[in-house]
């Protein structure tokens, strides 16, 4: 199925009504990607949902990257959202600096993004304004910092048989 | 039935003063023989009703994304395969069509029909499990030791292809290793000549035993909103009435060549949902008969040098080759910095790979979509105001993997 | 090679007697009726239940019933990886579990920690309780799982009966595994 929407109009509506809150957008292999500011991503997400025309009303997936590079954004938020009516994926794209790495949830919207929330507090430490229930989810309760940043080894740092330089660490 | 006078998405508060004697505190625990994977229920129940419950995952957590980024690109088909295990042929070739997604190749029309056998393949063998493990949580075990003969004949295909039977690791960026060998052909005839006996046979066992009928109806019902509010994607949602389905909406693989239908269910309960997967199953061998009788000629890869390992002969005898070989087999490949999202129809849903590279050897972030994580969350609203007994057929009918649901 | 005489052998009618030893008494009954928990986490649970299945029968050696209850159960089948959060509960199953028990830990994760060399997946639960067999493959076959059962049938056949209530197995457990045992 394709869609009749063309991208750049949804872009100049979204810009329109949200005005300096559209950062950029790209469209990396076909799919819409729209940068924004964190402050703003649940009014927009709501904003996609509620529309009459797009209809973007499925959260497909929300998940973080860790760019330690961009100093001041180190932590990028990113929501795939898709239209079953219309067949548009949108996603969207909101960077957050790491010492503040906070952004309003979206539960009260989609009941599917609790625990996709909870998952990316867990990797990245991310806190969810709002959460009903942010707590680790996949890992121990224990465990006192974010695996997923990259300053962090996939291996147990205290495991003590396994030479590194067998394992070209 | 039951009558459930709680509001519609309201999440049930989980109390945790037990101190009223009417109320009692059970713990459908991780090592219960009942779930099936390993998560724990914590659930409050009164008699036999719950009136609330609180889950814990992540007892199978074995890290997918971190270990992702530390492999190569042709080295993430492996743990690719122990996500949803129960089909894992479907995840390889997911991933391989990220990849390719993402350094822009084009497969010839006889890997794509090749994929499409093999993926239906394993649709079959997940959905055959998923019912029969319904049919045993409802007492009726006969059905689960013929299903499971069914499946080692789907093992012994893949065996012909790829040599595995459980965690396939079947096809290569770019197409397959080796074409479908003649004793391939000849198993798979046998199959489509000797399955639908097979399956009408367990099909008559459940799908209008009166027993089962009146056990499965109305347990665990979902509505349609609350599905889509929920992200649930597959057949869960399918039996709640939406036709969402990744193979029709955004197809892959030529999908857009064959000739089925998407069953959808009415009301989301656990009869639904063992009756959509049992019409997929059908509608799954209707579409290998047509690629098998359509499958067209051709090379069983794409000319992708830098991604697909050169032929032996070549190898040894051509400096290219020998190159390629090299650095294909050490993880150097050029793939472009850029991010793809790339989704495939998995055994339980919308099998999602975001994978975000920085043109170097391993990816910079692989993040995996997984339906059975996305769906197990609306379990307790399903089944508030259930009897235990349903509430074990409700996760049962909604085939949570645990591989996938913790990665 | 010399002549073969076939004799007529006088029957014998009434109640007869045995002799043997005891040990080998129980022994060939613990064997043949070893009573498994399988403790299916993953990929190598779908390869245990297809070993359950027809094809690959283990009910010709009295294991069909399954047992999940950890006090009725000999034989604790440890098939798929197990993480960190799920080590101490393991070990509680372990310890519920009355003697004699044995262990099998089927698949390379339960082994060792198989291809998970990861921060949350504890490699191999030896770390916390005692293995008496192990099986490797990733998954592997039924035939290599029945390979490990008959192992394990080996290991029962010729095990002492004081073994269980010995100072070694209980200093064994303790020093290892901070396991306290009483031989029950």
């Amino acid at each position: 199925m394709e869609n009749n929407f063309a991208h750049e109009t949804i872009v100049q509506r979204l810009t329109a009504e949200f005005g300096p809150s559209v950062l950029s957008f790209e469209e990396p292999y076909g799919l819409l990607t729209i940068t924004v500011n964190p402050v703003a991503v649940h009014a927009i997400v709501a904003w996609l949902k509620n529309d009459a025309t797009l209809q973007v009303s499925f959260l497909t997936n929300l998940g973080a990257v860790h760019y330690p590079d961009r100093k001041g954004e180190e932590l990028a938020l990113v929501y795939h959202l898709h239209s079953l009516v219309n067949n548009l994926r949108v996603r969207l794209k909101a960077y957050v600096p790491i010492d503040r790495p906070e952004i309003e949830t979206i539960t009260d919207m989609y009941a599917g993004a609790n625990w996709m929330e909870r998952e990316t507090y867990d990797f990245f430490g991310v806190i969810f304004k709002g959460h009903p229930n942010l707590v680790r989810i996949l890992n121990e309760d224990t465990m006192n910092y974010f695996p997923m940043r990259k300053e962090y080894h996939l291996e147990d740092a205290t495991r003590e048989d396994k030479d590194d330089r067998f394992f070209g660490r | 039935m039951q009558d459930n006078d709680m509001q519609e998405g309201q999440i049930p508060e989980f109390s945790k003063e037990t101190i009223d004697g009417n109320i009692a505190t059970l713990n459908l625990g991780p090592t219960h023989p009942a779930t099936h994977g390993i998560f724990q229920n914590i659930l409050q129940v009164d008699g036999e009703r719950i009136l609330s419950s609180e889950q814990t995952v992540g007892y199978i957590h074995r890290a997918f994304e971190k270990l992702a980024e530390r492999r190569p690109y042709n080295q993430i088909a492996p743990i690719t395969d122990r996500l949803n295990y129960c089909s894992s042929p479907i995840n390889n070739m997911g991933w391989h069509m990220t990849v390719e997604k993402l350094i822009g190749c084009e497969v010839p029309k006889r890997v794509d029909y090749m994929r499409v056998i093999i993926m239906e393949l394993a649709r079959i063998a997940d959905h055959l499990i998923c019912n029969s493990v319904i049919g045993m949580d409802t007492g009726a075990l006969t059905g689960f030791t013929y299903v499971f003969q069914e499946r080692e004949k789907i093992y012994e295909l893949y065996e012909e292809v790829c040599g595995a039977r459980l965690t396939t690791n079947v096809g290569r960026i770019g197409g397959f290793e080796r074409d479908f060998s003649p004793a391939f052909h000849e198993k798979l005839k046998n199959f489509l000549k000797t399955f639908p006996k097979a399956f009408n046979e367990f099909n008559s066992l459940l799908a209008r035993n009166r027993i089962f009928m009146d056990r499965t109806i109305g347990a665990g019902p979902i509505s349609a909103e609350r599905a889509l509010n929920y992200s649930f994607t597959g057949p869960n949602l399918r039996a709640a009435g939406v036709d969402y389905d990744v193979r029709v909406m955004n197809p892959y693989s030529s999908y857009q060549d064959f000739d089925f239908m998407v069953p959808v269910g009415s009301q989301g309960d656990t009869y639904d949902r063992f009756m959509v997967r049992q019409e997929e199953i059908r509608q799954s061998l209707k579409i290998i008969q047509q690629a098998y009788d359509n499958l067209p000629e051709g090379n069983y890869f794409a000319d992708i040098p830098e991604f697909y390992l050169p032929p032996k002969e070549a190898v040894y005898n051509n400096m290219e080759a020998l190159i390629y070989h090299f650095k294909i087999v050490m993880g150097e490949t050029p793939v472009p910095a850029g991010e793809v999202y790339h989704s495939v129809e998995g055994g339980n849903g919308e099998l999602g790979y975001y994978l975000i590279s920085d043109g170097g050897r391993t990816p910079y972030r692989l993040q995996f979509r997984r339906p059975c994580f996305i769906y197990y969350q609306a379990y307790p609203e399903m089944i508030t105001g259930q009897t235990i007994s349903d509430a074990v057929l409700t996760l049962s009918s909604l085939n949570v993997i645990a591989g996938e649901l913790d990665a | 090679m010399g002549k073969i005489d076939i004799k007529d052998v006088p029957t014998i009618n009434g109640e007869g007697f045995q002799l043997t030893v005891l040990d080998k008494v129980i022994a060939a009954a613990r064997a043949n009726s070893v009573w498994p928990l399988p403790f299916a986490t993953s990929c190598c649970g779908i390869e245990f239940m297809a070993t359950m299945g027809t094809n690959y029968d283990v009910a010709r050696f009295g294991m069909e019933r399954m047992s999940f209850s950890p006090r009725q159960a000999d034989l604790l089948i440890v098939a798929g990886t197990i993480s960190k959060k799920l080590a101490p509960i393991l070990k509680q199953v372990y310890e519920q579990m009355a003697e004699p028990k044995w262990v099998l830990s089927v698949g390379a994760c339960a082994s060792s920690g198989g291809i998970f060399d990861t921060y949350s997946v504890l490699q191999g639960i030896d770390r916390v309780i005692p293995v008496d067999v192990y099986v490797p493959g990733c998954p592997p076959r039924p035939e290599q799982i029945i390979d490990g059962i008959m192992n394990i049938h080996k290991l029962v056949k010729n095990e002492s009966l004081r073994r269980r209530n010995s100072d070694e197995y209980k200093d064994m457990l303790k020093n290892n595994f901070n396991i306290e045992s009483d031989g029950k």
